[in-house]
């Protein structure tokens, strides 16, 4: 079982159910094929580090999936360059490192963003519970 | 006058010398490099996006090969310019 990852810019001008819907028919195509989806990942606008097709930002796209018929991946790209809506694709096969980091990845043990954001969230919380203290109070003193 | 203890200090033997080189991905047990991180990648070219070479960043040459793929990919997918002004 090879486990492969296709990553495609989706063009941005579309407006957002296309592009959802532009993702979505490949995703289909995957599964259709009898491919297993390990995860979709929607990394969202991204700025572009140079312009492609006079557009300087794309919706990127990444599929990681689980393959063994050999004839699918030639197929999928034969439609991706087809398809006018998509702006760049890149597939590639995944060793078993690749494998491994993805999955650390998805569950959070790599990359600081995810650090960031569990902050974020602490803060947050702790905001809300001191928010809760201070309107209480407040709340009983109007009451009397 | 300054005695030769004063002496000792006046010339560092630490200048001059140069720290040794080593693969970080040797030594950290970094297994897999990953395309779609512009941050990490952003240690192994220059300002103007090219590739550092390998006297350099001091990789080993297993490691070298893939990290110039890895932002090949990353250039493919418009995560990294092919050139640039100033990256840092």
């Amino acid at each position: 079982m090879r486990q492969y990852e296709v990553n495609f810019i989706v063009d941005p001008v579309l407006s957002g159910d296309e592009i959802k819907e532009a993702a979505q028919t490949y995703v289909n195509l995957i599964q259709e094929n009898g491919n297993k989806i390990v995860h979709v990942d929607e990394m969202g606008l991204r700025q572009l580090a140079y312009p492609i097709k006079k557009r300087t930002t794309g919706m990127y796209y990444c599929v990681e999936f689980q393959n063994d018929d050999n004839t699918f991946i030639p197929k999928l790209e034969l439609a991706l360059r087809r398809d006018e809506r998509i702006m760049r694709f890149l597939s590639v096969k995944l060793d078993r490192y690749g494998v491994e980091y993805n999955e650390k990845k998805r569950n959070g043990l790599i990359g600081k963003k995810d650090d960031k954001r569990e902050k974020l969230k602490e803060d947050i919380k702790q905001i809300k519970k001191e928010a809760a203290r201070v309107v209480e109070p407040t709340a009983k003193s109007e009451e009397e | 006058m300054a005695s030769r203890e004063d002496i000792k200090f006046l010339n560092n033997p630490n200048i001059g010398k140069k720290r040794k080189k080593y693969c970080r991905f040797r030594r950290y047990g970094i297994k897999y490099i990953d395309y779609k991180d512009p941050d990490f990648l952003l240690q192994f070219i220059n300002p103007q996006g090219k590739i550092l070479p390998r006297r350099i960043t001091g990789n080993s040459l297993k490691y070298q090969k893939k990290v110039a793929i890895a932002i090949k990919r990353a250039r493919h997918l418009a995560i990294l310019p092919f050139v640039a002004d100033n990256m840092k």
